[in-house]
């Protein structure tokens, strides 16, 4: 659409209406996926990430990681100050290849999930979580 | 303005206005067997200021709400085992613990945290839960008195709250503590701070809205001592309300000042018929 | 040896033999971050549970590497199967070197 001067200050203000924090990236995120995969591409699908789209406090957020046949699930959080959440390696007497655990976020970012699974191929998800600034003195 | 540019605005502006709105209608089972009531009619002294009341469970995201729902999620737990080990410890010069004289707590404490504060007529003054617990520690055990919002006591009432869950709050408030009530009601009413907000602005006037991204409650205490995710650890309601007149930028009360005292059992009085839920987990 | 650490394990009593059941693992302890400042500034020093693991009988059920983003009082949830009867050991390894246990005993019904 064609925006003039007024219609993008609108969206702008509409825009501050959500009371979110800014969006976090953090750069040294991808070398740690770089490390996990060994540089491999990662396919999509077979990997289950659940977490809140709106988190109610970013210092406990409750997240659960599924995929079915998997050696391990690695977490990162791409826009902590250190990305690393956790790793899940499955032995053989897990059920299933599944785990859920709280995390700490800094700020609405993405979460990303990466399995390896039992053929050696990697696999993604990923979530954006928003983080919110709640009640008087946050 | 162009109506595509406006349908857009309205858009962004109306997604945070959806989220506000009253409390969910989730129901509240824990450990699949202890019904919580978390709405129910508001008491006759409230004269309508409240048309229903509604427990701060109800307020939470779903996320929130399922941590409560089982004693193996719920974090606070792990801090009620600890005050298990205290409550069966000998402290103090008397060489006694709590089951020295009370026994097993889940006889000798179920239904207390239900109707307290209450007036403790040798002492001549309304007490709290705390105070009771340090009474006993230093007149009785021959110990130190725990830190009035301290984790040991938080723990400790958390336990004690749990012998009462699901039970409905239930304090006094006329005969001889109501002197206290009126205290603490003229308190909840008085605005305070640079900010000036009284306890009713908010969770009177203005619970089911947000406050920043905060989803107003109506401030009961049935839940107290909660697990704030904020904080990863049991706050005492004495905690928050120092919290709450701090956040009004006004020099606030101290936990276990005589004002407190009388708030808490004033604010306890309005969740009158909400079950015990302590402890709780809110954000 | 961090103060106040104390786990708390739910594993069903008994389980038919090769089913699976449902294991929830909760320890207080603080995970400093290493994020945070003291009142003078001054960093606090990272100081957190590091790794998990859960083994059953001698085998490994989950073993997971845990980062400062791990709320504080770690929990974690997760499936395992009950070949026979048994003893789960769980066990948390904390950056200053402590390690804290826990077991739960399981028969097959």
């Amino acid at each position: 659409m064609d925006f003039s001067r007024r219609d993008t200050l609108g969206l702008a203000l509409g825009a501050a209406a959500l009371t979110v924090l800014p969006f976090r990236v953090n750069a040294a995120a991808e070398d740690r996926i770089a490390e996990f995969t060994g540089g491999a591409e990662m396919g999509e699908g077979g990997l289950t990430l659940t977490a809140p789209e709106i988190a109610e406090n970013g210092n406990t957020v409750p997240i659960e990681v599924s995929a079915p046949g998997a050696a391990a699930i690695m977490v990162l959080a791409m826009g902590n100050p250190t990305p690393g959440v956790a790793q899940f390696n499955f032995g053989p007497l897990a059920a299933a290849q599944a785990a859920s655990t709280r995390i700490r976020l800094a700020g609405t970012q993405d979460v990303v999930a990466i399995a390896k699974m039992a053929d050696g191929s990697f696999v993604k998800a990923s979530s954006t979580v928003k983080v919110t600034i709640g009640g008087c003195g946050g | 303005m162009k109506v595509r540019a406006m349908t857009a605005i309205a858009a962004l502006l109306a997604a945070p206005l959806a989220a506000v709105a009253g409390p969910d209608s989730d129901e509240l089972v824990v450990n699949g067997e202890i019904n919580m009531v978390t709405q129910t009619e508001a008491p006759a002294h409230l004269d309508g200021a409240l048309s229903e009341l509604y427990s701060g469970w109800r307020f939470r995201s779903d996320e929130t709400q399922a941590l409560q729902m089982d004693d193996f999620d719920n974090p606070a737990m792990v801090f009620v085992d600890q005050a298990q080990e205290a409550w069966d410890t000998a402290d103090g010069t008397e060489g006694k613990s709590c089951a020295s004289c009370h026994g097993d707590a889940a006889d000798s404490m179920a239904g207390v945290r239900a109707v307290y504060p209450k007036w403790n007529e040798a002492a001549g003054e309304v007490r709290t839960l705390e105070a009771q617990v340090n009474d006993c520690r230093e007149n009785r055990m021959g110990a130190k008195a725990w830190k009035y919002d301290g984790g040991d006591m938080a723990s400790m009432t958390a336990l004690i709250s749990v012998q009462s869950r699901g039970l409905p709050v239930n304090v006094a408030i006329d005969g001889p503590a109501q002197a206290t009530w009126e205290m603490g009601k003229e308190i909840y009413y008085t605005r305070y701070g640079q900010l000036e907000l009284s306890c009713a602005n908010c969770h009177e006037d203005n619970y089911g809205n947000m406050i920043r991204a905060d989803h107003l409650s109506q401030g009961h205490i049935n839940g107290f001592p909660t697990y704030r995710l904020k904080n990863a650890k049991l706050n005492t309601s004495h905690a928050r309300f120092k919290g709450c007149v701090r956040d009004t930028r006004a020099e606030t009360f101290n936990p276990g000042s005589p004002e407190f005292v009388a708030l808490e059992l004033y604010v306890a009085s309005r969740g009158n018929g909400l079950s015990v839920e302590g402890p709780s987990v809110r954000n | 040896m961090a103060s106040g650490v104390k786990p708390r394990v739910k594993v069903p009593k008994s389980v038919a033999a090769g089913e699976a059941i449902t294991i929830k693992t909760l320890i207080s302890h603080a995970m400093e971050s290493g994020q945070r400042k003291d009142k003078e500034g001054n960093v606090i020093p990272r100081s957190i549970i590091n790794r998990f693991t859960c083994e059953f009988n001698g085998q490994s059920v989950i073993d997971i590497t845990m980062e400062p983003a791990i709320s504080t009082n770690p929990y974690f949830q997760f499936d395992a199967t009950v070949p026979e009867a048994g003893e789960f050991v769980f066990t948390w390894y904390d950056d200053d070197g402590s390690v804290y246990n826990d077991n739960k005993s399981i028969t097959i019904a």
